[in-house]
């Protein structure tokens, strides 16, 4: 007699895989990675690549040394060193940026499991380790057009204000990948459309930023479109391993996440709250996700038991 | 409010397909345990002539209907085999002798009241013909003291991509289904009949959107096309807006939730006495060179089905005995059909080994149950075996639909792992 292969239902699964959502993360940087070719030239092109090699080649030494099977085709791992590379100053010597990638793929990602199991975003966390280590080179700002001329402040430390458009088209100094706001939101509508990320986490970021700023007197726009804003609300607040699991919890993250970087923004002294804002919610995730539990529909819980009977 | 659930690829190959019927079996094995509840032991020995509508098998419990002979012939043998869910269950196997003559005892019942309306369903060996097979006269067995049944659910929403067997039914019998809901409707005093169909089935809603106009108290629902459209709770919920919570079943709701071909059953019993000896089946998937609906004896093997559907067995390398999300893999394609199957798929493909990688908390399973679930969370729970964490997420409610298995990018398998779950939450 013939045997048949038996196996548990569902016999058919959808054909979205890690890989495919990490290809089509990986897609939507390149709007922004012309971007940055374009106003920081070939060097911050290079940069980008650098940091992406760099990341898988660390996921896989670290994987062979700790004797787990390779992972780096599940893409993940370049998508941190794309991110990273964006949260880096195009002027960035490469063994630092090497550092950077060490420290989101090894310390950050592998040492706490790998793929899923990290409580920080890894792209974050090596920008602020490299911030706090090498401050001066990470704020080594250049000016877009004179790369290696004139070393400018971002719009936010600056004096001189750029306008609008300058910053919504990437005019203006900052990190290699952030300057874009245009070439961030298409790759960001980009990932909406293709399902990859919901835009709740995002909005209510951007909306708390427009609206705490309105409130506190500082321009509402011009806070909107300065900094890491654009590029962590749609690419690194989006991250599913590091932010929460339901719509709910996601409005909640963005909205923390908002007014973190405002406070550190206008009262820290420090320029840059987007990074420190996505860090800590990224620590508070777990406890977003506990408060934020769907009930199940006919579910009875304790509470409303308790409640049924007073 | 509207619940979750999936959008799947319809695949209904068969939907203009009329049911043929097979050339009758030299011989059926007929097993015991048709359906959920405890199996029925053999009333016959052998060398017992029997004729179609013979009863052979019964007991005396709640959860048990009798089963009939589906053909005329002589009992050969009492057997055993083995069912999918590893469980032994004893059989009557069955020579034809060809001629299919009924057994000249079938009368129609008299059904004047809920309790002969429920001893007839019984009697007619009625199971759920959708999938899990809930024995039909349990689901009339109520407290008509304690509850008003006002709502009768016709379930055609055949949710489950393939099958069309349900669909050949709405297409081939209206009058039998129609039969039935009104039958049961007149007995229970029941004020409103729904009968749900998926919009993918505008053919059956245009017919009985037709075949009831002008009669007060029935209802056409269209249902959206969208993966469990057709479970019990869900169709229920979305005629009638209630919600069965847990530990508590559907009629404690005033409401009753029929498939469409049990519903046909019922009618054709109520006018003929013939009981539940044969049913339609969907016979598809790639490996089926003429995709079709056949009508045959239960107890016929399948792999005889597999060749009136012209399979190509050669190269066949799964079967799978209802539908691709909720259906049972089999090992042997010599198993008999059962009541409760309604489709048989072979693929010549084995089932994918997809990558596998660790949850990335998408949250795309927990937006895709039906029931507002966290199977991401069963799943981590289960794997500390945290029967506190298990239950304070309802893992009880889990209907096993496969909706999060199906989206879960990482192919984690959560269904699989939420049965396992479940069995633990309530051992010991
Ligand atoms: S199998 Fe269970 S947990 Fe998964 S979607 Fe269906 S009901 Fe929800
Ligand atoms: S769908 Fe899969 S990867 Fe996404 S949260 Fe659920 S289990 Fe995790």
């Amino acid at each position: 007699m013939k045997e048949y292969t038996v196996s548990p239902s569902p016999h058919i699964r959808a054909g979205t895989t890690t890989s495919r959502i990490m290809l089509h993360v990986i897609i939507a940087t390149v709007p922004a990675m012309i971007a940055s070719a374009v106003f920081f030239g070939r060097r911050a092109l290079m940069l980008i690549a650098f940091c992406a090699l760099s990341a898988m080649l660390w996921e896989r030494l670290i994987r062979f040394v700790m004797k787990r099977p390779d992972s780096t085709d599940d893409l993940s791992a370049m998508v941190t060193g794309i991110l990273l590379a964006f949260n880096l100053p195009a002027t960035l010597p490469v063994w630092m940026a090497a550092i950077g990638t060490f420290v989101a793929i090894v310390v950050v990602k592998q040492m706490f499991g790998g793929l899923g199991q990290n409580f920080a975003n890894p792209a974050i966390v090596g920008r602020i380790v490299l911030m706090l280590s090498f401050t001066s080179h990470m704020t080594h700002w250049v000016l877009p057009d004179n790369v290696d001329a004139v070393t400018s402040a971002t719009p936010l430390v600056t004096e001189d204000k750029f306008s609008y458009l300058d910053l919504f088209l990437g005019h203006c100094g900052g990190c290699l990948g952030e300057t874009s706001k245009l070439a961030l939101l298409i790759g960001a509508g980009y990932l909406a459309a293709m399902r990859v990320i919901t835009l709740h986490a995002p909005l209510a970021f951007v909306g708390t930023v427009y609206l705490f700023s309105a409130a506190v007197g500082q321009d509402p726009i011009y806070q909107m479109l300065s900094g890491g804003l654009i590029l962590g609300a749609f690419f690194m607040a989006t991250d599913y391993v590091t932010t929460p699991v339901t719509n709910k919890g996601r409005v909640v993250f963005g909205i923390g996440c908002g007014i973190i970087t405002c406070v550190i923004r206008f009262w820290c002294n420090a320029p840059e709250g987007v990074s420190y804002s996505i860090l800590l919610m990224n620590i508070v995730t777990p406890y977003i996700d506990m408060f934020t539990r769907k009930k199940a529909v006919g579910g009875i819980y304790q509470k409303d038991k308790k409640e049924a009977s007073e | 409010m509207r619940l979750n659930g999936i959008r799947l690829p319809h695949h209904k190959n068969t939907e203009n397909c009329e049911t043929v019927d097979i050339k009758c079996p030299e011989r059926v094995i007929i097993s015991m345990s048709q359906h959920i509840g405890a199996p029925a032991e053999p009333t016959v020995k052998v060398g017992d002539e029997v004729k179609v509508g013979t009863k052979i098998g019964d007991a005396d419990l709640r959860m048990t209907c009798p089963i009939h002979s589906s053909v005329s012939g002589r009992v050969d043998k009492l057997g055993e085999m083995l069912l999918p869910n590893g469980k032994v269950c004893r059989t009557v196997e069955i020579v034809s002798d060809g001629k299919m003559e009924p057994d000249e005892g079938l009368s129609p019942p008299v059904i004047t009241d809920r309790a002969s309306l429920a001893a007839a369903v019984r009697a007619s060996g009625c199971c759920g013909m959708g999938g899990a097979g809930f024995p039909t006269h349990v689901k009339l067995d109520y407290d008509e003291e304690k509850v008003h049944i006002d709502t009768l659910i016709i379930n055609a929403a055949e949710c489950e991509p393939y099958i069309t067997s349900d669909y050949r039914e709405l297409m081939e019998n209206h009058e039998r289904v129609i039969g039935g809901m009104k039958l049961v409707r007149e007995i229970l005093g029941i004020e409103r009949v729904v009968i749900g169909i998926e919009e993918n089935k505008p053919k059956a809603i245009a017919l009985f959107r037709d075949k009831l106009s002008g009669e007060s108290g029935f209802e056409v629902m269209k249902l959206r096309s969208s993966y469990p459209q057709g479970a019990e709770k869900v169709i229920a919920y979305y005629a009638t807006g209630r919600i069965v919570e847990e530990g508590r079943i559907i009629s404690d709701y005033g409401m009753i939730v029929l498939n469409a071909s049990t519903t046909g059953l019922i009618w054709d019993y109520s006018r003929t006495g013939m009981p539940f000896v044969s049913r339609r089946v969907t016979v598809d998937g790639d490996a089926v060179g003429k995709p079709c609906n056949l009508r045959a004896p239960i107890g016929t093997q399948i792999s005889r089905l597999l060749e009136a559907a012209e399979t190509d067995t050669e190269n066949m390398k799964r079967l799978i005995a209802g539908g691709p999300m909720m259906g049972i893999s089999l090992y042997d394609p010599g198993l008999p059909l059962l009541k409760t199957n309604n489709a048989f798929l072979a693929f010549k493909s084995e089932a994918k080994k997809e990558m596998q990688t660790n949850c990335i908390k998408c949250g795309r399973c927990i937006a895709a149950c039906p029931l507002g679930l966290m199977p991401a969370e069963f799943e981590r729970a289960y794997d500390r075996r945290d029967r506190e964490a298990l239950n304070r997420l309802k893992i009880n409610l889990c209907m096993n639909c496969g909706s999060c298995s199906y989206v879960c990018p990482a192919k984690r398998p959560l269904a699989e792992k939420n049965q396992l779950a479940k069995g633990f939450a309530i051992s010991r």
